[in-house]
């Protein structure tokens, strides 16, 4: 596995433990269980996709990671790093300008004004945003202002990156060239990251590891290594092989519940 | 394995990026609008029409001869007469005495109501206690007040702010609560990731995101004062000064209806216009938002 034969010395924040993390939404009989008993280790700097069917746990998940919500059984360890969460939905603040957005969560970091703005325009033009700046979100398209996001997200400079369906809602062209971007990021800053997609391809091109969640409740099922070297492309032969046989498992885990 | 450097600065991706700038160029346009002096005729106009309409009921009566004209004038004696008021600078001291009640009463107004509204909304012990009360308070007729204000303050100043204080408050301190309640949960989640905390919780996201419901409180508060300030006028009448209230009691207690009839429109014009005014902020505010569909 690629990740575990990195170099120490790029991983300077510490490891992300899952550790038999289960979440049960609604009490007595009503209950619904969400996630069930999911332990996941993750290594500093390591990139991992979760895949999973829709309503499986992932949200919750990342929650849970994020410490937004409290998991009803288990841990989750962190170990002091700094969390940032790109929700599903751009969740941005409708009477800031689209800057306004980023530049907010930079001033949360305490970055002084003047640097605020040039760094804004930087994680702008990385999401292909440049001149848009001073647009409201609500002048954008859904795309765009997932874009937006992104770029508020990599502003807060976490350790540990949650991103929750990061690019489902944009177009192929964009969403390759934010994977050469956000692969970029992730490479200089030695992020550690945690991406939740539907798309098989999207994770095996992106992910050190790709890890198949279950549905109801979520559980892991099983992991995927991607000994693939980088930079890969989607449509790269060898990242369809390896997605078809993850496809397939999915295939047969989705096809439990219709049984 | 060390991580090899990913380079995007390729040809292909520069002709990406000038296909993505190409994509968000379509999706940005066809966003026209209608020119500002065309939007601004289509809501004139059935306002314009409106006043016709009832500006003719209204002569149509006098014409019927249902009263003698010193009961009920009709427009063509009323409006030479408003005229006459609006040249007549008695006639705007007491305007602006009545407008500086109203301004000196909304302010406290709102002083009591953000107040009042912030401790409600922050303290759950008193949104539950306080909170039902303060919307039955809005329910009070304002003139119900006054009997109690003048035992309290006599036939004063003072008097009339309490009561326009009581009327206004309550829907601003509501206003204010509603806000704070109804912040997307989601944008809570946002603020809690983005680290914002205590005070910089409020100023960057409860307080911005409460100020459309805000804004409809003022101008539900600003509707309270306006009617509780007429009451007060025309009950507590203070020594020799003509505010509109007195002026409009004393037009009755001389039979001068067109003065009377004068001073009404007056009232009901300033009335609409500073209820316009909240109107257009809270459009304004709304549309900056995208929580506008126009
Ligand atoms: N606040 C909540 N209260 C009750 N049930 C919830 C709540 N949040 C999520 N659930 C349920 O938990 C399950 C997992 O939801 P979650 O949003 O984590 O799924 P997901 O894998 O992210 O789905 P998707 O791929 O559609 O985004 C779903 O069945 C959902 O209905
Ligand atoms: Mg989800």
């Amino acid at each position: 596995m690629s990740a575990t034969t990195r170099e120490p010395e790029r991983t300077t924040a510490p490891p992300v433990r899952i550790d038999g993390v289960s979440k049960a939404y609604g009490t007595g009989g009503g209950a619904l269980l969400a996630l069930d008993k999911v332990s996941l280790s993750v290594t500093p700097g390591e990139f991992v996709c979760i895949l999973g069917a829709s309503g499986c746990g992932k949200s919750t998940l990342l929650s849970i990671v994020a410490g937004l919500d409290r998991p009803t059984l288990g841990t989750v360890d962190v170990g002091g790093a700094r969390v940032g969460l790109m929700f599903q939905e751009p969740a941005l603040f409708p009477w800031l300008t689209v800057a306004g957005n980023v530049e907010l969560a930079l001033r949360t970091r305490g970055v002084p004004k003047a640097e605020r703005r040039r760094r804004a325009a930087e994680l702008l033009a990385a999401v292909h945003l440049d001149g848009f700046g001073r647009k409201r979100p609500h002048q954008l398209s859904g795309g765009m202002r997932q874009r937006v996001a992104i770029a508020r997200a990599l502003a807060q400079d976490s350790d540990v990156l949650l991103m929750d369906e990061p690019f489902g809602a944009l177009d192929a062209m964009t969403r390759d060239l934010l994977h050469d971007e956000l692969e970029r990021i992730w490479s200089e800053r030695s992020l550690t990251v945690l991406f939740v997609t539907h798309n098989v391809r999207e994770a095996v091109r992106l992910g050190d590891r790709v890890v198949l969640l279950s549905s109801r409740p979520g559980r892991v099922v099983e992991e995927f290594p991607v000994p693939l070297d980088r930079p890969r492309r989607i449509d790269d032969a060898s990242v369809a092989t390896l997605a078809g046989r993850i496809t397939d498992r999915l295939r047969e885990e989705v096809g439990r519940h219709g049984a | 394995m060390e991580r090899e450097p990913v380079e995007p600065g390729t040809a292909a991706t520069n002709v990406l990026e000038r296909q993505i700038a190409g994509l968000d160029a379509l999706e940005m346009a066809n966003r026209s609008q209608p020119g500002p002096l065309r939007r601004m005729w289509a809501s004139t106009w059935p306002v314009l029409a409106a006043i016709a309409i009832a500006i003719a009921a209204w002569e149509i009566v006098v014409l019927s001869g249902w009263k003698p004209t010193y009961v009920l004038p009709g427009p063509t004696q009323v409006f030479p007469q408003l005229g006459r008021d609006l040249t007549d600078s008695s006639f705007w001291a007491g305007l602006g005495l009545t407008m500086r009640r109203a301004v000196i009463g909304f302010a406290l107004a709102i002083v009591v109501g953000v107040l009042l509204g912030a401790v409600v909304s922050r303290v759950r012990f008193l949104r539950v206690a306080f909170g039902s009360l303060i919307t039955g308070l809005q329910t009070m007729p304002s003139i119900a007040w006054f009997p109690l204000a003048i035992m309290l303050f006599q036939l004063s100043e003072s008097a009339i702010l309490f009561v326009i204080v009581l009327g206004a408050a309550p829907s601003i301190a509501n206003g204010l609560i509603a806000g704070v309640d109804y912040t997307p949960p989601i944008l809570l989640r946002a603020g809690k990731i983005l680290g914002l905390r205590g005070f910089a919780l409020y100023r960057h996201l409860i307080l911005p995101a409460s100020l459309p419901a805000f804004v409809t409180g003022l101008k539900q508060g600003w509707a309270f004062a306006w009617r509780s300030l007429m009451a007060g006028e025309l009950l507590v009448i203070i020594g020799h000064h003509t505010s509109l209230g007195v002026r409009l009691e004393y037009a009755r207690e001389n039979i001068d209806t067109q003065d009377m009839i004068a001073v009404m429109i007056v009232i009901l014009v300033i009335g609409i216009v500073i209820d316009r005014l909240f109107s257009a902020a809270d459009r304004a505010l709304r549309r900056s938002r995208g929580l506008d569909p126009s």
